[in-house]
């Protein structure tokens, strides 16, 4: 060849096939080191699934209603996780230490589609965890009553909305902080957000804490945990799922701003 | 010959380094994803500021092999990185093929090839998978990329590692990796940041033919480096950089040509140098003679002769002479005698 005649200027990538490129890597490296993403983003919730949803009930305890307003509290918790687990840790591993994402950022597409695609890949990543802890839930739970699965599609609409979000915020984190501080991300961020996120108790529930109530509406994890609720237990009072909705695509809105913002700054010194 | 690449009046001024008592963040400037942070450079305004390029102008040619010359800190990483869309100017313009770095950067993207100052893998994939991910990163389907994985992996002698996880490979493999990752979507030019740094010496001199062997098929290469053999060797001309500005353009013969005559004795001593230096420059032998705090730099028409009566005269000025170095003209005495200080 001559310089010339170089293929890739002969041929330029369109930014579809490079984003689907982007994605085949992810889900390739995803595929590999599956049950450790399993074990990672779905042991906590897990753990909690057994004490809370088994242990306890069975040593009368918790109410048999209790579970109820588990199970989609630990479906949201597991999805949470997971989206904002697999964007963030690799960013701050790519950014911090490794540089690996270069060869990305070398891709002859827009800055932004390479973050883009990260967060779809986590919102993928979200989802599947909770497929995955919905049936071990139920297991683990034996039959819950209000459980339906009638409004899949509404599962799966609050699944991809609060992963998106998750993953959002996991761009924003992921790029936002410091190598040395990602520990403080889980302790100072996404732990009250999972203790204050309605998806231990429903967000009714809090009528005997007003201000805490109307608090916790700053948090996104209540609106996937309600989101969740409407969907799969709707007989049980819930957060109606059109609030849910709204509320999910402003959190897309705002974090994924944040996190494209800090994500060009990362990438373009 | 058309320009393969043109800076008029390249600038980059990094923000404020973080204060010390900010520990959370990591240090230099911000968004140096490969390399090291860049650059350095002169601080103004006591210290706010760092001025890694101060006003650039460079014209590359097509098919030319173009060193960037100079120490730590010279602005030389700062440079590739804008090149590379990596960093965006302060002020100025840059162009890759007629595309501007900073208004159309997929179109230079496209262009372009990189190989980073420290190798940077996706050590989630193997090596082949490198390859060919990052030539569908350019739209290239396995089926044109894995032939070509498989010569590049042949040609830099690492086909054998082809299945291997890159944690496996030594730096010098992995460097070579790199080399056949930037080689992958066949690229116009290829930027090399110190391509040979941390190599054994072995390596680097196969290094050095690949890259002859990349000009030889007519691609533009710019690499940086602070090693003047290496850029003597291998490029078709050099810039001299230090501190964010060019000093000297040229081949290397006509750069050698414009060296200080005579040999360059520098001499270490363990008071000032500028108490003797006078007293120096009027000893037979000697060109020319300058001071830098304990440092003393004779050029000398004589070699290494002009030693002795030079330590007669700092040893009778009082002081004694702690090291000594000869080095014949060459683009380091040229390099020294512009800059004031050595590359190492």
């Amino acid at each position: 060849m001559t310089a010339a005649t170089s293929t890739s200027e002969l041929h330029p990538a369109r930014a579809s096939s490079v984003f689907f490129a982007l994605l085949r890597r992810d889900v390739r490296v995803a595929r590999k080191e599956l049950a450790f993403f399993l074990l990672r983003t779905t042991m906590q919730p897990l753990l909690f699934l057994v004490v809370f949803g088994y242990l306890l009930p069975k040593m009368n305890f918790l109410g048999k209603g209790y579970q109820t307003a588990l199970l989609p509290g630990i479906l949201a918790v597991s999805l949470s996780l997971s989206a904002i687990q697999s964007v963030a840790l690799p960013m701050v591993q790519d950014f911090g230490w490794t540089k690996e994402i270069e060869d990305r950022l070398l891709a002859p597409v827009p800055t932004g589609l390479i973050a883009a695609e990260k967060i779809v890949a986590g919102m993928i990543q979200g989802v599947i965890a909770a497929a995955f802890v919905l049936p071990i839930a139920r297991l683990v739970m034996g039959p819950i009553p209000a459980l339906t699965l009638s409004h899949a599609g509404e599962v799966l609409l609050v699944g991809i909305l609060g992963s998106m979000a998750f993953s959002s915020l996991g761009m924003w984190l992921g790029t936002a902080i410091a190598p040395q501080q990602i520990g403080l991300m889980f302790s100072v961020i996404i732990a009250p957000m999972l203790f204050f996120g309605c998806a231990y108790y429903p967000w009714r529930g809090l009528d005997v804490v007003p201000v805490m109530k109307y608090l916790v509406l700053v948090n996104p994890m209540v609106y996937v945990a309600e989101g969740m609720r409407a969907a799969l237990t709707p007989s049980v009072p819930h957060m109606p799922l059109s609030v849910v909705g709204v509320a999910l695509l402003i959190v897309v809105a705002v974090f994924w701003t944040l996190g494209m913002r800090s994500f060009h700054k990362r990438a373009i010194g | 010959m058309p320009a393969a690449i043109q800076t008029r009046a390249l600038r980059k001024v990094y923000p404020a380094p973080p204060a010390p008592k900010r520990r959370g963040r990591a240090p230099g400037p911000p968004g140096q994803a490969g390399g090291s942070p860049a650059s350095s450079s002169a601080a103004i305004g006591g210290g706010r500021e760092i001025v890694a390029l101060k006003g650039l102008d460079l014209d590359i040619h097509e098919g030319e092999f173009f060193g960037l010359l100079g120490p730590n800190g010279a602005g030389k990483t700062t440079t590739i990185g804008i090149l590379t869309t990596r960093v965006r100017p302060t002020s100025g313009s840059a162009l890759v093929g007629g595309a501007n770095v900073d208004t159309d950067a997929v179109r230079v993207r496209q262009r372009i090839g990189v190989v980073p100052q420290r190798p940077n893998p996706d050590r989630s994939l193997n090596v082949l998978e490198n390859l060919l991910f990052h030539a569908a990163y350019f739209g290239i389907h396995t089926t044109v990329s894995l032939p070509r994985a498989n010569a590049l992996l042949e040609q830099l002698s690492i086909a054998d590692k082809a299945h291997a996880k890159v944690d496996e490979m030594s730096g010098g493999q992995q460097q070579r990796l790199m080399i056949a990752r930037a080689l992958i979507h066949e690229p116009h030019v290829i930027f090399l940041d110190e391509p040979t740094v941390g190599l054994d010496p072995q390596t680097r001199l196969s290094l050095w033919d690949i890259l002859r062997q990349l000009h030889g098929e007519g691609r533009t290469i710019v690499m940086t480096t602070h090693y003047m053999e290496e850029a003597d060797k291998l490029c078709d001309r050099i810039a001299i950089v230090d501190r964010g500005e060019l000093l000297e353009l040229d081949t290397p013969e006509a750069l050698k040509q414009r060296a200080p005559g005579g040999t360059l004795v520098e001499i270490t001593v363990s008071g000032e140098a500028s108490q003797v230096v006078d007293r120096v420059r009027s000893l037979d032998g000697v060109l020319r003679a300058e001071a830098q705090a304990s440092t003393l730099r004779v050029y000398s028409d004589r070699g290494g002769r002009v030693i002795s009566p030079v330590i007669a005269v700092v040893e009778d000025g009082g002081a004694s002479v702690t090291n000594i170095s000869l080095t014949e003209p060459s683009l380091e005495t040229l390099f020294v005698a512009r800059t004031g200080r050595k590359l190492d």
